[in-house]
């Protein structure tokens, strides 16, 4: 008998079953682009890349809401604090929707908080960047989630199930996310000189980082090849990279800032803006812990998990007490 | 699985609107019914997703098994009289 209960693995197949028939079913499943949901057969790596990916997808979407929740209490008007704080409840909600996505492959909620907690996990780079002034609100939102639309909307099309619809629920909300982000943009570089120049200053900090948001070059990505057999991964680095490029000159002209990058061109023959190198190396230092808010973010997460436990051993021990109190007065 | 440190998993079904059918949208942890409907409200219906909820706890939830697919469901597949398009009606023959 089986039970829905999602954070549960279920029972491996009968061992009567041929790993290598099983696996080519899987495989012609995914190559008709049927959906793999969670009681299903699936190769044990693709069972591990998707918790890998899934979680620091989750994690991302946690720290995330550090730099932004940063300017909660000091956003400049009403209007303005109450869509950052949408937005920040939506980050978090973004978070559930894909930690539960990823329990459905068999691992449970404290182990993924405890990977992100203990830093055994990564999340995003990006979150590991001051938000210095409040223009970075309307950078974040324009660039970071721009370039997180661009990685996850192809995401909503993965193969495996939970995840793409948890994608897809995603999405819908981001471009709010993102076109928040523009409107705080167009209001700065439309106002005094002094507001302009912050946009100026949030958009010359965030570019690089937003860029690097797609990954290591498609020629030195590790995961790719597997990834993209198994229709997780869909579009390459490169190719994201260059699409959010071409989609991006033209908003930062409409908003009369320049991208920081003096190799920028458009390339008539290619049709596709060429753009200068990334400096892969201070990705790898960020990702390795030496970003300039690594620590910071850490330690946040930390101090906010220790002191929310009271909370939820007491919601815990408040059920069961109502419980107790429902079945006594039954019997 | 019962581990009483940890609050359970529910599974979340939402009415879009009224007249709709209880919809799957997703799952979530909660320490009992009270807070599970909460949770959801915050969760699944940020934007007037819904009018109406339910919660179930996951593991109250009996699901067909995957392996047994082909055994439940395609005993249905040959038998295509069930549908009305399995019968050429003369078009001569209105309203039926």
């Amino acid at each position: 008998m089986y039970t829905q209960e999602l954070d549960v693995r279920g029972a491996d197949p009968a061992p009567a079953a041929d790993p290598g028939v099983l696996e080519q079913h899987f495989l012609a499943r995914v190559d008709a682009e049927q959906k793999i949901e969670p009681k299903e057969w699936m190769p044990a790596r693709y069972r591990s890349m998707l918790i890998r990916q899934i979680s620091q997808h989750a994690h991302s979407e946690i720290v995330g809401m550090l730099p932004e929740g940063n300017w909660i209490t000091r956003a400049p008007t009403l209007r303005r604090k109450a869509i950052l704080i949408a937005k920040v409840q939506d980050e978090a909600g973004h978070g559930a929707y894909l930690y539960s996505a990823a329990e459905t492959l068999g691992v449970s909620r404290d182990e993924l908080i405890d990977q992100l907690l203990s830093g055994r996990a990564k999340y995003s780079s990006i979150f590991n960047y001051p938000t210095t002034t409040w223009a970075d609100v309307g950078a974040i939102g324009w660039l970071v989630d721009g370039a997180a639309i661009m990685n996850q909307i192809p995401l909503c099309r993965c193969s495996y199930g939970p995840y793409a619809r948890a994608m897809v629920r995603i999405c819908r909300e981001e471009s709010f996310h993102q076109r928040q982000g523009f409107d705080l943009m167009l209001h700065l570089a439309r106002g005094t000189a002094e507001q302009k120049a912050m946009a100026q200053d949030a958009l010359n900090r965030w570019w690089w980082p937003a860029l690097m948001m797609f990954g290591p070059p498609d020629a030195s990505s590790t995961h790719s090849g597997e990834s993209q057999r198994w229709k997780i991964k869909r579009i390459s680095n490169d190719e994201l990279r260059q699409k959010f490029v071409d989609f991006t000159v033209p908003q930062a002209k409409f908003l009369g800032l320049a991208l920081p990058d003096p190799l920028l061109r458009w390339n008539e023959t290619q049709q596709r803006h060429e753009f200068g190198p990334i400096d892969w190396n201070e990705f790898e230092q960020v990702l390795k812990g030496n970003g300039p808010c690594n620590a910071e973010r850490l330690a946040a997460r930390r101090e906010a998990h220790a002191e929310g436990a009271w909370v939820r051993e007491a919601a815990i021990v408040h059920a069961e007490k109502q419980r107790l109190r429902a079945a006594r007065q039954a019997a | 699985m019962h581990d009483s440190r940890h609050w359970p998993l529910y599974e979340v079904f939402v009415r879009a609107r009224g007249g709709l059918d209880h919809k799957h949208v997703g799952s979530l942890h909660a320490a009992d019914e009270r807070m599970a409907i909460e949770h959801a409200r915050d969760l699944y219906t940020r934007r007037q997703e819904g009018v109406s909820i339910w919660v179930v706890p996951s593991k109250a939830i009996t699901a067909s098994d995957p392996g047994e697919t082909e055994s439940l469901f395609e005993p249905a597949r040959d038998k295509i009289y069930r549908h009305p398009t399995f019968y050429d009606i003369p078009d001569e023959v209105k309203t039926l």
